[in-house]
């Protein structure tokens, strides 16, 4: 079982097909999961401290706008994790923790320079495009220990 | 450890997510259940989930996709109720893959060969579309 990534990093299409190919999927709600139902809220609602963009320190600039530092600082630790990725060009709808363009071209910079094995795919938009972006899917996730 | 997951089923699906809550409701697993228009939000211990899962994916193998969540069911940091209405941010996202649910539903019960998709057309690459127009002005 391998750890995959996928980008969008809250795809449930691409989690959904890793998770039931017998791999396991690195998205951020379970970065956000940690974060939110960790015991006593240091900063209400969400608890991002100002430990949070420090941490996206090790992915971005200090002079790099905090949002991407916090964005990097949830999605970072899940790329250093990734033993493989899933990358789906950005079909132009990304919200909430992929809804920072920046960032997203740095969480696809960095998975591409983490030296991974990368499935590069756009969504489908007809039934035969479904078909071949599910079989890439499928012989990519069998090709992996 | 607490964990939620969605779980959404596909326009073209003939389980509905009332379906699945019955069926959650009938089962020996204490998790707690909320009731969506696209599904149902689930959430309890990470083994109990995981089994649970496995027993509702089986109810309609292609038409049913799961997807983790950071917020616990009716959290009032996410809850529209609490905060005055209005889809929670996630929900666009959900929103827009599940538009392309019914495709990846057919996809995952086809079998058979794999049809050939031609190339999509690319931009014109820029060292082209300087040769021509170097040879239009010269």
């Amino acid at each position: 079982m391998a750890k995959v990534i996928v980008y969008p990093p809250t795809s449930m299409i691409l989690s959904d097909l890793v998770e039931r190919m017998g791999h396991k999927a690195l998205v951020v709600p379970e970065a956000v999961r940690r974060l939110v139902t960790a015991s006593g809220i240091e900063s209400p609602p969400l608890n991002m401290t100002p430990e949070e963009p420090k941490k996206g320190l090790r992915y971005a600039a200090v002079d790099v706008p905090s949002g991407v530092r916090g964005r990097m600082s949830l999605i970072g630790p899940i790329i250093e994790e990734a033993e493989a990725a899933i990358i789906v060009e950005d079909p132009g709808w990304l919200t909430g923790c992929a809804g920072c363009s920046r960032t997203n071209e740095l969480v696809r910079l960095l998975i591409r320079t983490k030296g991974v094995p990368v499935l590069d795919l756009s969504y489908p938009t007809n039934d035969a495009e479904a078909k071949v972006f599910v079989s890439k899917i499928r012989t990519f996730l069998e090709g992996l220990k | 450890m607490l964990v939620t997951k969605y779980v959404i089923t596909s326009s073209e699906s003939n389980i509905l997510p009332s379906d699945i809550a019955m069926k959650i409701y009938g089962s020996k697993y204490e998790v707690l259940v909320k009731e969506t228009c696209f599904g149902v939000v689930i959430n309890g211990e990470e083994e109990v989930i995981n089994a649970l899962v496995k027993e509702i994916r089986a109810l309609d193998p292609a038409g049913i996709f799961i997807k983790d969540r950071g917020f616990p069911p009716g959290d009032p940091r996410r809850c529209r109720g609490r905060r005055g209405g209005g889809a929670r941010p996630g929900f666009y996202m959900i929103e827009s893959e599940s538009k392309m649910l019914p495709l990846i539903s057919r996809a995952l019960a086809f079998q058979g060969d794999i049809p050939d998709i031609p190339e999509k057309k690319k931009p014109l690459p820029i060292k082209r579309l300087e040769e021509i127009i170097k040879n239009g002005l010269s």
